[in-house]
């Protein structure tokens, strides 16, 4: 009895994991091979590179790539910088106003940048960052998430750690510096990945705020190309896609592990 | 003594918001002054050449509710919520349940199920463009050796919608899995040997004491779903543009089309006011009530 509920349970798991990608294997299949063979799932056609070199060709990836690269960079990077601070300041120091200004952070949850796109738009050009990576990054520097995390974070340190090192006469930035950075270490590897891969993927907002090449994401390159005005033929497409895929999708590949666990460690619950 | 502690008091009061300073101005810039900024623009008419804007009130709400589209694009997002929220919740308890268990090829299952979470929309919705279209989609290949008839599963105002429902659950619910695993890996080991011994069967272990335990994280996945439901629109751009006939069309994307394709600037103003207020009833919700239960301290 027991060994066939665990037969049925992994049935029916692996099944549902095969559904989960399934997607992702046709498309794999298909830009692998040529269009009339993949669209006519002929299991026994040859593989073939060619779509990969037609999309290669077809729009400037690798600028594409270092777009979205910087972007990610210049976010994580602002996202780490303003995050500690603000969440060492809620996690350890008194001041006025501070439960009152936590609840008006948190409300940021909840009004993402996404919804505000119109007004963030306007303000974006008006200070000059349109059709720039920065402007594309700014909105999502100051992360609410990232301040609740860091938050909780520092709140878990040991405060005897804290009057040690004041002892030893370490000033405030020293000690959040030298003692709390380095416990949370787990929370800000967490937090990095959730980041890179939230922002590599994200597309409303970069849409609306580039409007070149010289600036344009990935996503929104592969939306662009994608588009069914330019008659691109679904093979083709599959390779673009597993292309802008493939470095997020090969990294968590191998980091899988760190991945999830970097999740479950974080205390995200 | 008491200066002193007033000394001290003042020093971190100081400290408190130097610290926090850049993030207030962030958060001051791009999200309290817009969403003031929204409420503010929400009340003027639209600029032309020959009309300056002027003042209109609630004329903008007004129009919006008088326009069938929005009322369409309410029950769309409504009818997207109802379908994505519940049922990425229960397939990502499913799959935690599954990938918390011994099962064979369990390494394998966990990255399949949180595979596309890692995935941009956009790239999602170009796969699903691959199963979806007709007479070369995979569906309709799968359909003719069954000797069903080809469906244009985007280009129907009856399946479109549903079509992108089954997107977004795909994305989500490896997403949401990852949290019931975490919360699954705390519940201690004696537990499930008392309820051995007390002979209870599996069922009723998932049911009587799993599930409980998993309460908070049900309602923090559910809120999340919540948010999602309003934000997660990326694929609309590839798959159906809210067509045929407004018929997939969401909240979000009927924003971005009137600010960005129709240029009506306040009309949009006006739809994000009402979205904010129904994520603030949310965030209410969630902060002064689920709060109370799910302590995050």
């Amino acid at each position: 009895m027991r060994s066939l509920a665990n037969f049925l349970d992994s049935f029916g798991a692996i099944l549902l994991a095969i559904i989960w990608i399934a997607p992702l294997l046709f498309a794999f299949w298909a830009a692998t091979h040529s269009t009339s063979d993949a669209v006519n799932l002929e299991l026994y056609s040859p593989w073939t590179m060619d779509n990969f070199r037609v999309a290669w060709d077809g729009a400037p990836w690798l600028k594409y790539f270092i777009n979205t690269f910087m972007l990610v960079t210049v976010i994580l990077i602002g996202q780490f910088i303003l995050t500690t601070l603000a969440g060492f300041a809620f996690a350890q120091l008194q001041f006025p106003g501070k439960e009152f200004i936590f609840i008006l952070v948190l409300m940021q949850l909840f009004i993402l940048p996404e919804v505000l796109i119109v007004e963030n738009y306007a303000m974006v050009s008006r200070l000059g960052l349109f059709d720039t990576i920065l402007g594309v990054g700014m909105p999502y520097m100051a992360s609410a998430f990232g301040i609740f995390l860091m938050r909780q974070s520092f709140k878990s340190v040991p405060i005897e750690l804290h009057e040690a090192a004041r002892i030893e006469g370490c000033g405030l930035l020293g000690i959040l510096w030298r003692v709390y950075v380095p416990l949370a270490k787990p929370t800000y590897l967490a937090y990095g990945l959730v980041s890179v891969s939230t922002h590599w993927n994200n597309f409303l907002w970069p849409l609306i705020v580039t409007n070149s090449p010289e600036t344009r994401p990935l996503t929104v390159g592969l939306s662009i190309f994608g588009a069914p005005e330019n008659g691109v033929d679904i093979s083709v497409i599959s390779a673009a896609t597993m292309m802008s895929v493939a470095p997020l999708l090969i990294a968590f590949l191998i980091f899988q592990r760190q991945f999830v666990q970097a999740f479950l460690r974080a205390g995200i619950k | 003594m008491s200066a002193h502690v007033n000394l001290e008091r003042r020093r971190q009061a100081i400290n408190g918001w130097l610290l926090f300073s850049p993030a207030a101005v962030l958060l001051t810039t791009f999200a309290f002054y817009p969403s003031v900024a929204t409420l503010w623009s929400s009340m003027f008419s639209r600029g032309t050449r020959r009309r300056p804007t002027e003042f209109v009130g609630t004329e903008n709400y007004v129009d919006l509710f008088a326009d069938p589209t929005f009322w369409l694009v309410v029950k769309n997002n409504l009818i997207y919520a109802a379908a994505t929220i519940p049922v990425s919740i229960g397939i990502a308890l499913a799959m935690a349940l599954w990938a918390n268990s011994k099962i064979s090829a369990r390494g394998f299952v966990r990255t399949a199920y949180f595979t596309p979470t890692v995935l941009p929309m956009i790239a999602a919705a170009n796969l699903w463009l691959f199963f979806y279209t007709p007479g070369l989609g995979v569906l309709d290949q799968i359909g003719s050796l069954f000797g069903l008839p080809s469906v244009n599963w985007l280009g129907q105002p009856e399946t479109a919608l549903w079509a992108i429902i089954i997107v977004t659950i795909w994305k989500e619910a490896g997403f949401f899995m990852i949290f019931y695993l975490a919360a699954l890996q705390t519940i201690p080991e004696d537990l499930r040997e008392a309820a051995d011994i007390e002979g209870a069967s599996r069922w009723t272990y998932t049911r009587r004491i799993v599930l409980p335990l998993l309460m908070p994280t049900t309602l923090f996945i559910a809120v999340n779903a919540v948010i999602n439901s309003v934000k997660l629109i990326d694929h609309l751009f590839i798959l159906t543009k809210g067509g045929p006939s407004d018929a997939s069309k969401l909240i979000l994307y009927y924003i971005w089309e009137m600010a960005f394709a129709f240029f009506h600037a306040p009309q949009a103003a006006a739809l994000t006011i009402l979205v904010i207020a129904v994520l603030g009833i949310v965030a209410a919700v969630q902060f002064f009530y689920l709060d109370r239960r799910t302590h995050y301290q």
